[in-house]
């Protein structure tokens, strides 16, 4: 089941990257997004995969003894993913924002703050 | 939106639902639900409500601005933390009082006020964005919010 | 209701009474969230907003001061939250290198927040500027205290969330272009530190950086490891702008407002700094030295791409945001060597650049205001208007470029000495190198901004500042003075900063009072 899920988190991930690399933001925002929920992934995968273990401590013994999933990384991803949504809702908001002041999604593009061409200081007064 | 389907039932709709985002919220403590997704149902009640009756409706509905009632709740959770400093114990300590109320013991904690603090920072800060993004023409940025 | 007191919690819960002075660690975060809430709740009432945030930055930095003396004086101090027992528990300590970082930014943030009184107008304020740079502090005071690397990672997204908001203060389309960059690069580093933050808990199963300190011994120089730092010095290399992952910083910070650049300038890029050298100095020191030279190569880089970008820069803020870039190859450079004296060099090197690219960014500032331009072909006549504000900025300038007797000086001695001192004397010609062009580009600057004659007629006089604006030019050219003229405290402070990261058992102690003394290599 890991090795299945190790695969599929290589998947997202290159898709991800491969989104990225793009030069139009909606694209590099799907990528981005894409990111988010590898990394959920892998970290879900790294608490341990089991299925319908209760985490129940025996009487008398102060550990538990049989292999549960550890709830961490399921609270981390908890985190994470409320941040992660927090984050691609105001990504949204600012790509469609730049679409609309630049007129344009493809970042070669976006120049308006390093324009091309710029002169050189002046080299005496 | 201009249905007379939707602009019947959305009243009633988001008093239902507003009315369980609450008992998610209290419930939150020892079984599933608790501010954070109490919130989020009441941030989407304001919603239905702004698409039944539009974004000025929503804004005199909850009188206050959503960024105020957000920054209200995150003041509620810290200074529900805070209070432990008087206890000698550290910060985010949860702290009970059982008084009776008509004769029944109500357990009430720190811990609660804390989540109250966390819906109403979802609340707001969730409606502010859904507000943003239906009032015409445009989205304009919203202040976000971190959760 | 059972009782609690029929359970035995002693092995769940800190049951010893926690003294009042040991909140000094999380006051500074809880404060900047209680002011930016209030903020936000009188959102209506600018007027106030000035006056609110103001009082909440002076109380900030009087916390932090208070937090830093208590740290020098009894060493590391730890608060857990909800008193669970460590490592279960969200730890918040703070060592000498975190509160001297802290302080360091509270002042920093403070200065800005004065200038940004005159800086900031109306529709700023209406949009929340304040809050916004409440909830920063907050993050950032966050990071540098918190002694959890998954909360770590939570206040590098608060501040991120609150940087972005300051970013686009204004909405202008250059500020929507350089957001959009800054925002997806900085999410993708923040992303990067979630991975390893993964990878490190499976490694672990702890995120308490203590007891990470503590169990990396056992685990010493194996390949996991190595990857994990690899993938750390990747994610905080990203956030601090160092050499091939740097290039959303120039794209953005001469972006937004003067005094947000400002605060960027001196701040967020000294967070990356700073949780790098805390995982990799305190956490992984042997894999650093390993990745050392790969450090090394990138630090000499970054300071010869600052250096050379600054001189080919017409725009005095993104001439600046050069600089910033060189002063963060230095610091690398310092990390990249990793002895105690070169980690010291480049916490020095972190604190004065703190103060005196803030410092720089506002007298950019404040000389566009006076002259009505931001370009260098533009702008003179600055030393004629303003005889006193140019002379501070003279001072700032060489400060920048590393000159006696100001505080650029030491920390460039301190790195010099120490990769003298291993040998690596291209290391050392690079920093010397990049010194003397940042000298060249800003002997520019003053020669054409302040001494030469203005060419038309000079603009308007504009509407005078008063103290707003001369008490945080003022303020911070005095700390550059100071610490430029008597570094002996800030020097003994470094050391003693560097030798509690090298030697984390004081840390530990703090964490796990039971631990035994030096259980750690």
């Amino acid at each position: 089941m890991e090795t299945l899920f190790a695969i599929l988190i290589g998947m997202f991930f290159a898709g991800a990257v491969y989104l990225m690399l793009s030069k139009y933001t909606v694209r590099i925002l799907l990528g981005v997004a894409l990111l988010g929920n590898a990394v959920n992934l892998l970290l879900f995968t790294s608490g341990r995969l089991t299925r319908e273990v209760p985490p129940i401590i025996a009487a008398g013994e102060d550990v538990l003894t049989s292999s549960a999933a550890n709830p961490l990384p399921q609270a981390l991803i908890l985190t994470a993913i409320v941040i992660s949504f927090s984050f691609f809702a105001f990504l949204l908001v600012l790509t469609y924002r730049a679409f609309q002041e630049l007129g344009t999604d493809d970042t070669d593009e976006m120049r308006l703050a390093e324009p091309r061409n710029e002169p050189l200081p002046p080299m005496g007064y | 939106m201009n249905s007379l389907i939707l602009r019947t039932v959305a009243p009633v709709l988001t008093a239902l639902m507003l009315l369980f985002s609450i008992f998610v919220l209290l419930r939150g403590h020892n079984e599933p639900g608790g501010g954070f997704i109490g919130g989020l149902i009441a941030a989407s009640a304001l919603g239905v409500y702004g698409i039944a009756f539009g974004v000025t409706a929503v804004r005199r509905a909850i009188r206050f601005h959503p960024m105020a009632i957000a920054g209200a709740g995150l003041m509620l959770a810290a200074l529900s933390g805070l209070i432990s400093i008087f206890f000698r114990v550290p910060f985010m300590t949860g702290l009970w009082v059982y008084p009776q109320i008509l004769g029944v013991e109500v357990p009430l904690a720190t811990v609660m006020s804390f989540d109250i603090g966390v819906y109403l920072v979802v609340v707001g800060a969730i409606a502010s964005i859904a507000l943003a993004l239906e009032q015409e023409p445009g989205p304009t940025i919203g202040p976000e919010e971190k959760h | 209701m059972a009782s609690p007191a029929t359970i035995d919690l002693s092995s769940a819960l800190v049951l010893t009474p926690t003294p009042t002075a040991d909140w000094l660690v999380v006051l500074p975060v809880v404060l900047m969230i209680t002011v930016g809430a209030a903020l936000m709740m009188i959102r209506k009432s600018v007027r106030l907003h000035g006056f609110v945030a103001i009082g909440g930055l002076t109380l900030l930095v009087v916390l932090d001061a208070a937090l830093l003396w208590k740290v020098s004086t009894e060493g590391p101090v730890t608060m857990v939250m909800g008193r669970w027992l460590p490592p279960f528990g969200i730890a918040f300590t703070a060592d000498l290198f975190g509160a001297a970082m802290a302080l360091a930014a509270a002042v920093v943030a403070l200065a800005v927040g004065i200038y940004a009184l005159v800086d900031i107008e109306g529709s700023g304020r209406r949009y929340g500027f304040f809050p916004f740079l409440m909830l920063l502090m907050a993050g950032v005071s966050g990071a540098f205290l918190t002694g959890d690397i998954f909360n770590l990672y939570v206040w590098f997204e608060v501040l991120l969330i609150s940087s972005f908001g300051l970013l686009i203060l204004g909405s202008e389309p250059e500020q929507i272009d350089g957001a959009l960059k800054y925002a997806i690069l900085n999410l993708v580093a923040t992303t990067l530190f979630l991975i390893s933050v993964g990878y490190l808990y499976a490694i672990f199963g702890t995120l308490n950086m203590a007891d990470i300190a503590r169990k990396a011994g056992e685990l010493r120089d194996t390949a996991p490891l190595v990857t994990l730092t690899t993938l750390f010095i990747l994610a905080f290399g990203m956030k601090a702008a160092a050499f091939p992952v740097n290039f959303w910083l120039p794209a953005s910070y001469h972006t937004p407002r003067i005094v947000v650049s400002a605060l960027f300038g001196g701040l967020l890029t000294k967070v990356g700094i700073y949780a790098l050298i805390r995982v990799t100095v305190m956490l992984f020191p042997v894999e650093r030295e390993t990745l050392s030279l790969i450090l090394a190569v990138s630090a000499v880089l970054t300071m010869m791409l600052g250096a050379i970008g600054a001189l080919a820069q017409t725009d005095i803020r993104r001439l600046i945001g050069y600089l910033v870039i060189a002063g963060i190859g230095n610091i690398l450079a310092g990390v990249s060597i990793g002895t105690p004296a070169a980690i010291s060099g480049a916490m020095l090197y972190a604190l004065h650049s703190m103060v005196t690219m803030t410092a720089l960014y506002v007298v950019a500032g404040r000389a566009a205001h006076l002259a009505g331009s931001w370009s260098l072909a533009s702008l003179g006549g600055l030393y004629r208007q303003a005889p006193w504000f140019s002379a501070a900025s003279l001072l700032l300038f060489l400060a920048a470029a590393g000159l006696p007797p100001l505080s650029g000086l030491w920390p460039k001695v301190a790195l010099l000495k120490a990769s003298l001192d291993i040998g690596a004397w291209w290391l050392a010609a690079g920093i010397l190198l990049s010194a003397f062009l940042i000298t060249l580009s800003l002997a520019r600057v003053f020669l054409l901004a302040y001494w030469r004659p203005q060419a038309e007629t000079p603009p308007a006089p504009k509407a005078a500042h008063g103290w707003r604006s001369v008490l945080p030019i003022g303020a911070l050219t005095a700390l550059v003075l100071w610490f430029g003229l008597l570094p002996e405290p800030l020097l003994a402070l470094s050391q003693a900063a560097a030798d509690g990261l090298a030697d984390p058992s004081a840390y530990i102690l703090s964490v796990f009072p039971d631990a035994v003394r030096g259980a750690t290599p």
